[in-house]
């Protein structure tokens, strides 16, 4: 088998399952996550015999591993569709492989497999607990299992068919296909509990707020296709003919070349995708769908796959680029990646609900990727991209433990607490001791803590490139986010693992089972690892230990590799003071919280701490202006007023007008005229008729005299004509 | 003599109708099994039309042609081409479909199949004739039945008003194209009605600036186009679900290929002229009924008005007289029809159990009748343009032909995707998804086997044009590149 075969085969054993299990395996829970963890097994062998292959592969960048076959016929030639594996794709595969198979793991423990069936479970809620009676006759309440677990295994089958489509794909077209793809089932999970009318709202607004950005990215799409005639990446990204044409000819559009005009209508989609402001709104809400789906869809897979898009399209918006200086579509992306990074991570400092946190917590770290993007940092982002989907699907995963440990102890106490509420947590490191360390690995990466975690070589990595590049705008914001990022990470870990529990339910907190806890373990390693790749060379003491492959490796999927920068102290300084600070605060004003407590920052600042946790007031602010004015066009302006009243109006008024000239012929002309003038032929016959029916008697005597009388006249008149000449 | 498959594709449901009238009143089995005799027959010979023609000699096919008039130019003549051997092949499946789902009319169904097949002898007329008076006259046939059709079988509530309503504006519509067609007749002196020969009459630029409107706006009427649209969601509502499908399924493509067929390609110099503010109609068109659609609380108006806003998306992709533009376009128009039949259809089975279609008491439809969620999904995909189904095949095009010539009218259009995917969503989590209502609890069951397997016919259909587009794309590629060689390569 070609390694180009195993390239095509990727995407499709977790298609097949998703309808083996829809078709055939929707009544049995085993067959179910037998097949699709199996699918996913398959998917990921075939991505690391093709990671292995590629880095072993001289020159990759400049031969990366190509097919393709034609597939729609467009203009005057079939638009091709083909796989591609570069070194981006390759690394990308890498993370989302390992990411899919954990958390398909996972998903078997966290819908309680094993668990009895629940008593009053019905489809399209989460499960509520069974209760059991053990031997000696106690009863008690225990989780149960997930009702519609096939359904679950068979979604998350043909989303992993989704994100390999895209990883794999040679051209933009399937990358949206798989891109779609993606967002349906992002709608149908995050809905996956239908039953709640939280989560039917959290699915709309993420499918409509995605959809938004979608429309543009189709746009650019379209755009690209009509300026260069091919959607190819290496068509387009590697020709530098096609790059020097769009990028100086311009759009007409805000003085925009025609690359930039088209890498920005591409980079909304991302916006859309990967939750950037201002469409960042859907991200936190779709925390309503179970946890593992919150894990992979929007934290590792899905919401990357946006960043992944603006990497390759990277050479559209620095197209026409002066050396060193920003194009202006840069200059955008810059901006709205540093800008959602400081605005989510702001927010996530007032939430309380451990997986909303995260979900601010990955808006602003995929700002972080776009940020670096913006400025340049190609390399940076990618390296920070798999990072990050590697701790934060580890945190996900974590919190999902957390909040299913917690609910164990719900069901037991009986209480009626919120299990996701971290200010009803504490103490759970001595309950859920494989939950804590990992999570504190997990939550370490994020925070940027430094030389262990991989976290802080991606994130130094970017803040050292803006440094270097003389961003200082971009670097002082990305700064303060870390410091912010490591600030509410401790937080998250003190509320939740230290101190003592603060309610009932979390002195009941229970370890999760196995499928839970080893992909924590196996996603921690990475965690800590997946840095080790790109140790800068000049890093004092243990630069060049290890060969800061991953820039070689990356750097060459570019047509032009970009350079390593010098080492500087100062960036260093700084990541090391905002992540130790940023921990150290969130561990001093966090520790040992009392019981029903005020959070210390709304008691600091109340004013700010509201603002702060309703999210700035986006929500209501959209709906004021933008759902409220959409729903009165379509009711009262298009639908009331111009079809019922407008148009029909008129069509009403001229069908009215039509009746009333029928009825003024009818009385006024037709009946009086037309109709007058027939009856009064018809009429005067028949009167005259009548006139001189008197003569008529019947009587041979009336003849007779009649018949005299005119022979009488007829003489008359002979004599006087004849004779009296 | 090859064999006349085309006059046999046309004459069979008229043949079909004759022969089920003389079928006693009460033997309803036997007039139901006649009718899905005659419709299985119809499609399968469409099918063989549509699969046997051959692409690279292009051009039309199945020609047949007898003079019937000599005197005043008039004669049968049939065949078909790229852009009318889809639309032919979805006649046919949506007769076939639309005689499975009808199966369960027990008021005097065989008045109903027999005008449903005049109906299609209609349809399957003016799709294949070459003969501009032939055109209009199959045109009538297809027309009036419609009004018996919506009058006697529709929905109590609106049916006399929207069976008048349609009539009226279509009859009015007719006439207006008719005029353009008899100024053609006259001014090009050839004394025929074949349009073969019309497309070489090389009208003047003025002539053609000054009738085109006429004869395009008057079948333009048929396609929903805006400020004209209003009849097609009134009469979609009141139609008993067969007529929907027929009627938003096919009978719309009616007016927008035959506005293509007389007006853009017999007279290119005027579609030139008149292009951008047609092509400003018909974004009104793909804006506003979506809009509308997205606050209708009758089921079956969201669709209707949706079917208007897909149809704009036709229009303008015709009127971009782009090659990407029109391929979309005539992809669309096959797509909409199987898709929008779907719809109906769908609609159709919820309101027969359910005796309502107000979205928001429906609920939890998913349950009783899974295969008709599945399928509603699947349309509804269809309809917001995902990828892997036929609708983006279609759209994709008319976005890209859309954008190469006007960028902003692309922007403005796309808005519509966004709309759509918000009430298509907006009725699978009400209706499909949710909690069934108490009342339904015991009367709601699922539908019959019949009904899933025109649903699942229909719904494959869809799915199979989006996998694999090169069983459509390149035949009406090759249609398209004959319309752009008579606009003379624009």
């Amino acid at each position: 088998m070609t390694i180009e075969t195993i390239i095509w085969l990727i995407p499709l054993p977790p298609v097949l399952a998703f309808f083996l299990i829809v078709l055939f395996a929707n009544r049995n829970k085993a067959l179910s996550h037998i097949l699709a963890v199996g699918a996913a097994l398959l998917s990921w062998l075939g991505s690391m015999v093709v990671f292995w292959q590629a880095i072993r592969t001289e020159h990759f960048g400049e031969h990366p591993f190509v097919s393709s076959i034609p597939w729609l016929p467009s203009g005057d030639s079939w638009f091709r569709i083909g796989v591609q594996i570069d070194p981006l794709s390759a690394a990308t595969l890498f993370f989302v492989a390992w990411t899919i198979l954990m958390i398909f793991l996972y998903s078997i423990g966290y819908h309680n497999y094993g668990q009895p069936k629940g008593d009053h479970d019905r489809p399209g809620l989460p499960p509520h607990g069974a209760t059991i009676s053990d031997a000696h006759g106690h009863t008690h309440t225990v989780p149960s299992i997930e009702p519609m677990y096939s359904r679950f295994f068979a979604f998350i089958g043909l989303f992993a068919f989704g994100m390999y489509t895209l990883v794999v794909s040679d051209n933009l077209l399937t990358l949206f296909v798989g891109w779609e793809i993606m967002g349906l089932c992002s709608y149908l999970l995050i809905g996956f509990w239908y039953g709640k009318p939280s989560a039917r709202a959290a699915m709309i607004k993420a499918f409509i707020t995605t959809r938004v950005g979608d429309v543009f990215m189709l746009l650019g799409i379209a755009y690209l296709y009509s300026a260069t005639g091919t959607l190819n990446y290496r068509e387009i990204f590697y020709s530098e003919e096609v790059l020097h044409t769009l990028g100086t000819t311009s759009s007409g559009f805000l003085g925009l070349s025609i690359a930039g005009l088209i890498g920005l209508l591409l980079f909304i989609g991302t916006v859309g995708k990967s939750a950037q402001w201002p469409l960042h709104v859907w991200l936190p809400d779709a925390m309503e769908g179970p946890t593992p789906v919150s894990a992979m869809i929007h934290a590792a897979t899905m919401v990357s796959a946006g960043v992944y898009m603006v990497i390759r399209i990277f050479p559209l918006l620095s197209a026409g680029a002066d050396h060193g200086a920003l194009t202006s579509a840069m200059t955008v992306v810059a901006f709205i990646g540093a800008f959602t990074a400081l605005f989510a991570a702001t927010i996530a400092v007032a939430q309380n609900d451990i997986k909303r946190v995260l979900a601010y917590s990955t808006i602003s770290q995929l700002g972080y990727m776009v940020a670096a993007i913006g400025i340049g940092a190609y390399v940076a982002a990618a390296f920070h991209l798999i990072t990050h989907a590697f701790f934060k699907a580890l945190l996900f995963l974590g919190s999902g433990s957390v909040i299913h440990g917690m609910e164990h102890g719900v069901l037991h106490t009986g209480q009626h607490v919120d299990p996701q509420d971290m200010l009803n947590m504490g103490g759970l490191r001595k309950k859920m001791p494989i939950t804590f360390w990992t999570f504190l690995i997990g939550g370490f990466a994020l925070s940027g803590f430094p030389l262990v975690t991989a976290g802080f070589w991606s994130k130094d990595e970017i803040l050292a490139d803006a440094f270097g590049h003389g961003h200082l705008g971009v670097f002082i914001t990305l700064a303060l986010a870390a410091l912010l990022t490591a600030f509410y990470t401790m937080r998250q870990i003190t509320l939740t693992f230290l101190g003592e529990p603060r309610t009932e339910s979390a002195h009941h907190a229970k370890e999760t089972p196995w499928t839970m806890t080893a992909p924590l373990v196996i996603l921690a390693v990475f965690a800590v690892a997946a840095g080790w790749a790109g140790i800068p060379e000049h890093f004092p003491a243990i630069g060049g230990i290890v060969p800061n492959w991953f820039h070689e490796f990356i750097g060459s999927t570019l047509l032009e590799h970009p350079k390593a920068i010098d080492f500087n102290f100062i960036p260093l300084l700084v990541s090391f003071i905002v992540a130790l600070g940023g921990l150290y605060a969130g561990w001093l004003v966090y520790k040992g919280l009392p019981v029903g407590a005020q959070d210390p920052i709304e008691r600091a600042a109340p004013q700010i701490h509201k603002v702060l946790k309703n999210k700035y007031y986006f929500d209501e602010i959209y709906d004021s202006l933008f759902v409220k004015p959409a729903n009165w066009i379509s009711e009262v302006f298009t639908s009331r007023w111009m079809d019922m009243g407008v148009i029909d109006g008129i069509l009403h008024w001229v069908a009215f007008a039509s009746g009333r000239i029928g009825g003024f012929l009818r009385d006024y002309i037709d009946l009086p005229i037309v109709n007058g003038f027939g009856d009064m032929i018809g009429e005067g016959t028949k009167r005259f008729g009548r006139a001189i029916r008197v003569i008529q008697t019947g009587r041979i005597q009336n003849y007779m005299i009649g018949a005299l009388f005119t022979i009488a006249a007829f003489s008359v008149l002979f004599y006087y004509l004849v004779f009296n000449r | 003599m090859q064999f006349p498959i085309l006059s046999v594709i046309v004459f069979i449901p008229i043949v079909t109708a004759v022969i089920i009238l003389l079928i006693p009143q009460d033997r309803k089995n036997e007039v139901r099994v006649t009718a899905l005799a005659g419709a299985t027959f119809a499609l399968l010979l469409s099918a063989w039309a549509y699969f046997s023609y051959d692409i690279p000699v292009g051009g039309y096919q199945f020609l047949e042609k007898y003079t019937w008039l000599p005197s005043l130019g008039i004669s049968y003549q049939v065949g078909i081409d790229g852009m009318n051997a889809p639309l032919v092949l979805l006649t046919g499946v949506v007769m076939f479909t639309g005689v499975l789902i009808s199966w369960g009319i027990d008021d005097r169904p065989r008045e109903f199949f027999a005008f449903l097949f005049i109906l299609a002898t209609g349809v399957f007329g003016v799709f294949v004739a070459l003969d501009l008076f032939m055109l209009f006259f199959f045109y009538e046939i297809a027309v009036f039945p419609m009004y018996l059709l919506i009058a006697i079988w529709g929905w109590k509530e609106t049916r006399e008003y929207a069976a008048m309503k349609l009539t009226l504006y279509l009859f009015i519509g007719s006439v207006i194209a008719l005029v353009g067609a008899l100024a053609m007749y006259f001014v090009s002196g050839m004394g025929t009605f074949d349009m073969l020969a019309l497309e070489g009459a090389g009208f003047s630029a003025d002539f053609q600036r000054l009738w085109f409107p006429f004869v395009f706006f008057g079948f333009a009427v048929l396609g929903g186009i805006f400020p004209f649209h209003n009849w097609s969601p009134d009469g979609h509502v009141a139609a008993p679900t067969a007529v929907s499908m027929f009627h938003a399924g096919v009978l719309m493509k009616l007016g927008a290929f035959a506005a293509l067929r007389v007006g853009i390609m017999l007279l290119p110099e005027g579609a030139k002229f008149h292009l951008p503010w047609i092509i400003l109609l018909s974004l009104v068109n793909v804006v506003y009924g979506a809009y509308i659609a997205m606050v209708q609380s009758d089921f079956k108006y969201v669709i209707g008005f949706s079917s208007v806003s897909h149809m704009g998306l036709v229009a303008m992709g015709f009127a971009t007289l782009t090659r990407n533009g029109m391929i979309g376009a005539g992809v669309q128009m096959f797509s909409h029809g199987v898709m929008t039949a779907l719809f109906f259809a769908v609609v159709g089975m919820i309101y027969d159990q359910a005796h309502t279609r107000e979205i928001p008491k429906l609920g939890g439809f998913r349950k009783v009748m899974p295969v008709v969620a599945i399928a509603f999904i699947i349309g509804g995909l269809v309809s917001m343009g995902m990828p892997g189904f036929s609708g983006f095949i279609a759209e994709f095009p008319i976005f890209m032909g859309v954008w190469a010539s006007h960028p902003w009218i692309a922007i403005v259009a796309a808005i519509s995707i966004v709309i759509t995917a918000s009430y298509i969503i907006r009725i699978v989590g009400r209706v499909f998804f949710g909690n069934l209502p108490e009342e339904f609890e015991h009367h709601v069951h699922d539908v019959t086997a019949l009904d899933k397997v025109a649903l699942v016919f229909l719904s494959g259909i869809l799915i199979i044009v989006g996998v694999y587009p090169a069983v459509m794309v390149p035949l009406v590629e090759s249609g398209v590149d004959k319309i752009l060689a008579l606009l003379g390569g624009v």
